[in-house]
Order: structure tokens, then sequence, then C-alpha cells
């Protein structure tokens, strides 16, 4: 893999490599090579403590926030390297957005979280440009038919569906291109579930999105490619119908069969 | 067997859970008891300080008085148009020493009631009039049967005649009892019957201006910079350490640091709001960060991520996020520090507030005592009025206390948020 990515860099949208990250002096990942198409989806399994979550948080520089924690290594984006120091955060965080495992709507109403980063980022020249901007991001968040009597409603009083679904809406009213989810499913039940599923693959006509997820079927379903992730480092990377089909490491086969997670 | 064992043992815990319950219950009860006994003592022994005795004097103004008053009021001799009423009510006493010891059943500020009196109604002047004035402290207490007018007169402060000629005002009807809203009226007086609190309570308000806008502002910046942005390393552990001690430190060491430093060195006006407000804003300080960072690191790391999510710089998370998440926390907080340092007085005491100051300041460098300090005085005063007074003074003192309490509460139960 690590080969074909050198030969053709310019293809893929995202890049590592030989990414490493360290909290205090406990090794995290270990030299995390991946290559992810525009357009795709990529799945992120494996079992919990794997560094899967800590990977996706290395594309949008989160994990800045998190005392001692050192990320080593190159990670590009659209050829850009996000580590080096040129790099404005708030401009990549806008231009990759976030969904995370436990929803968490701003204690705002349904409209201000929406509005809330392209009014940061200065998106919207008018109050109408900004009305259409919440409107277009509740739609392609599949939820303006269930609020859009209620903008003003708290975004605290919606059903945990319908909270990740806006925290979707919110993320994408910034127009990035890459989505990373960590998990949104996690904290769902399995209909809200089927929901984001179901949304999940209309997104991917615009947006690149890496998914962090720990049920199998939810990889198989959704992804393109899969990356099995176990104690830091990166078992295989693959064809989603490949990994699960046919594993070429024994420990993907071992997670994807159950014996191991 | 094994049954009636598990019975034993089960009786047992039951037992011991009962007892544990009474001692807990008991233990509250007796804090309570505790707080209530204080509370109704000063409330009781205040009760007389809330209410005042005023004798009703027949005057009437004779035309040279009337001219003079039209010229200019402050030209009448108001004393002496009091005594001179006040006599004529009273045509057998004849001697001086009586005269002198009728006109002492009158408070010494009585002519000021007159001359009220003819400013506010001059239409009456020709007219004869009864005023009501107050009357002495020991008439007052006297009336209200706290000195007992049965033991022998030189055991009391009041003389058989004095009584006699009151017992007539009171054939006359000319005794009145009212609210004495002069203790929110009048500033501080050596006279218990003429003695207010309005200088205390505008010190006190002054002061506590003061206080609250040095330490908010400097103690919300503070906390936010050590939560929020500082490096956790040894420099900020330091610092964490020390604010954690100054929330500790006796409070009359901060009353020692203004008199060298603002005083001494920089040459401030003593005994001023603006010094005793710096004070307390400095002994606050701790109280307001220590809230602050708390109220902060209570905001779920999730509304951060949220916010970082969508590409918010860190001033733009704290500032729209964090911070009003936290105000109510904060105010809290505030609102508490800073009652406690309304209720402070040792601090005071080393900048020259607590002292005997009859005007009411109107600007923060004025000179002013606050309400503590003039609890303290007053409690040193000889006057037995004053014993009650200071009573009414404490419960005032509480009743504000209490409310900015409940108002901190009620801030608290308003914003608080559920996640």
């Amino acid at each position: 893999m690590k080969d074909v990515g050198s030969m053709i860099p310019n293809q893929y949208k995202i890049t590592t490599s030989n990414v490493n990250v360290d909290y205090g002096n406990k090794r995290a990942l270990h030299d995390i090579n991946l290559q992810i198409e525009e357009k795709e989806v990529t799945a992120l399994i494996g079992p919990s403590g794997c560094g899967k979550s800590t990977f996706i948080r290395c594309l949008n520089r989160m994990n800045d926030l998190i005392e001692g924690c050192k990320v080593e290594g190159k990670i590009m984006i659209d050829e850009v390297d996000i580590n080096s120091p040129d790099t404005d955060i708030v401009e990549l965080r806008a231009r990759i957005g976030m969904v995370f495992q436990k929803p968490n709507p701003f204690p705002k109403s349904i409209y201000d979280n929406v509005a809330y980063g392209p009014r940061i980022h200065g998106l919207a020249k008018s109050n109408e440009d900004l009305d259409n901007i919440v409107t277009k991001s509740l739609k392609r968040a599949g939820l303006w038919n269930e609020v859009e009597d209620r903008l003003d409603a708290s975004g605290l009083s919606l059903s945990g569906g319908q909270q990740q679904r806006l925290c979707i809406a919110r993320a994408i009213a910034v127009n990035p291109d890459i989505l990373l989810m960590d998990e949104p499913c996690s904290a769902l039940d399995p209909i809200a579930t089927a929901v984001i599923e179901e949304l999940i693959n209309e997104l991917k006509e615009r947006y690149t999105i890496v998914i962090v997820t720990h049920s199998m079927q939810q990889a198989a379903r959704l992804s393109e490619k899969t990356a099995y992730f176990h104690l830091g480092k990166m078992i295989e990377y693959d064809i989603t119908s490949n990994i699960f089909t046919n594993p070429k490491h024994e420990m993907t086969e071992a997670y994807i069969s159950g014996r191991i997670g | 067997m094994t049954d009636n064992f598990t019975e034993i043992r089960l009786r047992k815990r039951y037992r011991a859970e009962k007892r544990f319950k009474i001692y807990s219950v008991s233990a509250l009860i007796l804090a309570l008891l505790i707080l209530a006994t204080l509370i109704s003592s000063i409330a009781i022994s205040s009760i007389p300080a809330f209410t005042q005795i005023n004798i009703g004097i027949d005057v009437k103004m004779n035309d040279d008085q009337i001219l003079q008053f039209e010229e200019d009021p402050e030209n009448v001799s108001w004393r002496s148009l009091q005594k001179k009423s006040f006599y004529s009510m009273f045509p057998n006493v004849e001697t001086r020493k009586d005269k002198k010891e009728l006109n002492k059943l009158l408070s010494t500020g009585a002519y000021i009631e007159i001359k009220k009196f003819y400013l506010d109604n001059p239409n009456k002047l020709p007219d004869n009039n009864i005023i009501y004035v107050p009357a002495s402290d020991d008439v007052d207490l006297l009336i209200k049967d706290i000195i007992d007018r049965d033991l022998p007169q030189d055991m009391r402060t009041i003389s058989d005649n004095q009584i006699s000629y009151l017992d007539k005002l009171i054939s006359n009807n000319r005794i009145k009892k009212t609210i004495s809203w002069r203790l929110f009226s009048n500033s501080d007086s050596r006279e218990p019957e003429l003695a207010g609190l309005k200088g205390g309570i505008v010190g006190t308000l002054l002061t506590m201006f003061v206080t609250l806008i040095i330490s908010f502002p400097i103690g919300v910046l503070a906390a936010i910079y050590l939560e929020e942005i500082a490096p956790k390393n040894k420099f900020t552990d330091i610092i964490e350490v020390n604010i954690n001690n100054l929330a500790a430190v006796p409070s009359i060491v901060y009353g020692l640091l203004g008199l060298a430093v603002f005083l001494n060195y920089m040459n401030m006006p003593r005994s001023a709001p603006l010094v005793g407000g710096i004070v307390l804003a400095l002994m606050t300080l701790p109280v307001i960060i220590i809230a602050t960072r708390a109220a902060m690191a209570s905001i779920p790391p999730s509304i951060r991520e949220a916010a970082y999510g969508v590409g918010a710089s860190q001033m733009q998370v704290i500032v729209h996020h964090v911070f009003p998440l936290a105000l109510p926390g904060i105010l809290t907080g505030t609102i508490i520090g800073i009652a406690r340092a309304a209720g402070e007085t040792a601090p005071l005491l080393m900048i020259g507030m607590m002292a005997f100051i009859v005007d009411v300041p109107s600007k923060i460098t004025d000179k002013a005592t606050v309400l503590p300090a003039q609890i303290y005085m007053w409690a040193n005063n000889p006057e037995r009025s004053f014993e009650y007074l200071t009573s009414a003074a404490i419960l005032i003192l509480l009743v504000i206390l209490i409310m900015m309490n409940l108002l901190a509460i009620l801030l608290r139960k308003k914003y608080e948020r559920r996640w």
C-alpha cells in the first residue's frame, strides 16, 4: 500500500505517513500509513483502545487539545501538511467537519447550532444567506422536515438521533470537504442508527468521510475501504469486501469472526 | 438455624442504620436550633429600636420669628423657639434647674423637626401647631418600660420630676409612638434617638461597588487564563496553590497591605470607600478566581470539542461557549464573595473606615464607614439605647446579606443547565 501511495502521490485526499502518537510516555499509534480516497467512506475498525479514535482526531488536529499528546509524522490533506507551522488550525477545522460519539449540540436553539459555524467564519453576507445555509444544511442532514417549525427550540430538546443529525448539519454548514465521524451511532438506538447510515450514504457524494465504528456490519454496509487497527498498529487496509470476505492477516480474521475484540 | 442467624444480623443492621439516621438528624436539628436562637435573640432585642417615642409640643411663632423665617429660615433661633414653646406647656416649672431638666426630655435634635415642619408647611407659620419631636433616649426607654420607674431615683437616669412632667404629657395625649424611619434616613450620631444607618449603608454600597468592579473583571480574566489558556507546568501549579492559600489568609492582613501600600505609599485618601473597596477586592479575588475556574471546569468537554470541531478559535470557544455557560456559577461565586466582603470589618480597621462619620458619603473618595464597622462602634457606645440599635443594625446587615445570597441561589436556579 505504502508503495502505491508514494508512486502516485496526488491521487489521495488524505495521506498519512509514519504517524506516531504518544500520550506522555505511552505510544498510542505506531507508524500509521494510510491513503484515503476522495468522496469515499473509509471505515476504521478495531477493538477498544486500538487507536482508531486517536487516529481520526489527528486528521483535524483535535489531539492538540489533549495535554501531553504528541503527534509525529506527516499528514497531507490536499497535498498540504496539516502539522506544519504554516497551517492555520481554525481554517483546517473549518474544512474538516467532525461528528462525535455522543451527540453534543450547543445548549442553544436548533437554528443557532447550525448557524454558529457560518457566523464565525463569515460565510453568510446577510441574514437571508444565513437562513439559506441553515435550511440547506438541515435538509442535507435529513432533519429539516422534523424541525422546520421549531427552529427556535433548544437543540437539547431533540431526541438522541435527531441531535446527532443536528451535529451533522452543524458540521456541514461550514462547507467542509471531509467529514470525520467518531462512532456516530454508538449512543443511538437501531432505528436512529439506520437513519444516520442512510444519511452517510447520501453524504458521500459530496464529502470524503472517515468513520470510526465498533460495528463491523456498519463498516461493511457503509464503507468502500476499511482499515483494521489493533493495539495502536494498523494491521490491514483494503477494499471493504476483501477485509470481510478474504482478510489477509490472521488478526483481522480473528477480529471479524469475533474471536478477539 | 441459619434463618435465625440471618434475622438477627438483619435486625442488627436495621438498628444501626436507624441510629445513624438519628445521629445525623439530631446534628441538623442542633445546628438549626443554634441558628434560630441566635437570630431570634437578635430580632427580639432589636424590637425597641424600630419604634421611637415622640413628644408633641405646642408651637406658635411670634411676628418677629415669622419675619425672620421669611428672610431666611436659618435666621430663626430654632432652639430657643423649641425651648420657649415647651416651657410654656409647663407654667409651673420656674427655676432654671427645673427648666433644664424639663428640656432634657426632648432630644437634642428636637429643634430640627420643628424647622423641618415649617419648611414643609410654610402656610402654617402664624398658626398654633402641635409638632411632634423625638424624645430623649431615656424617655424612650422609660415609655417602652425598659427603664423601671419604680426603682429609687438615684438608680435610674431619669428623675422623679421628669417622670411627673412625662405623666402630664401622657395624660394630655402628647406622647406618640412611631416607626423609626430615621434608622434609614439619618446618619450616625452620638444621640441614640437620632442615630441612623444611612451613612453605613451608603458607605457599604460604595465600597461594594468598588470591590465588584475591580475584583470581577480581574478575577474572571485571571481564572480564564489559568483554566483555559495557561500551559500546565510547575509555574502554573505554584500559582494555583498560592491562590488557594490566599483565599485562606486572615482578612486583617489585607488591611495591613492596604495601609502600607495604598495609604502610606500611594497616598490615597484615608477612610475612603475607594481604598476599602480595593482592599476588599484583593480579599475577594481568590474566591472569584476559584469559583470561576470551578464553574468553567464543570462545562463538559464535549461542548468545547463541538466548538473546536466547527473551527472556532480558542477565544471564540471561551467567549461564545465556556464563559456564557459558566456565568451562573461565576455570578454565584462572585455574589458570595462580595457578601463575605460586605460583612468584613478587620481590614477596614487598618485603613480608617472604622470611624465615627456623620456625613453620608456621596462619592468613593469621601470619608465613610460601613455597616459592620458601625455595628462595632455602636456596640461600644455606653448609652443603653445603643444596645437595641446595635441589634437592629445587625438584623439589617443580616437581611442585606441574606438577600444577596438569595439572589445568588435564584441566579443559579434560573440559569442552571442540565447536560
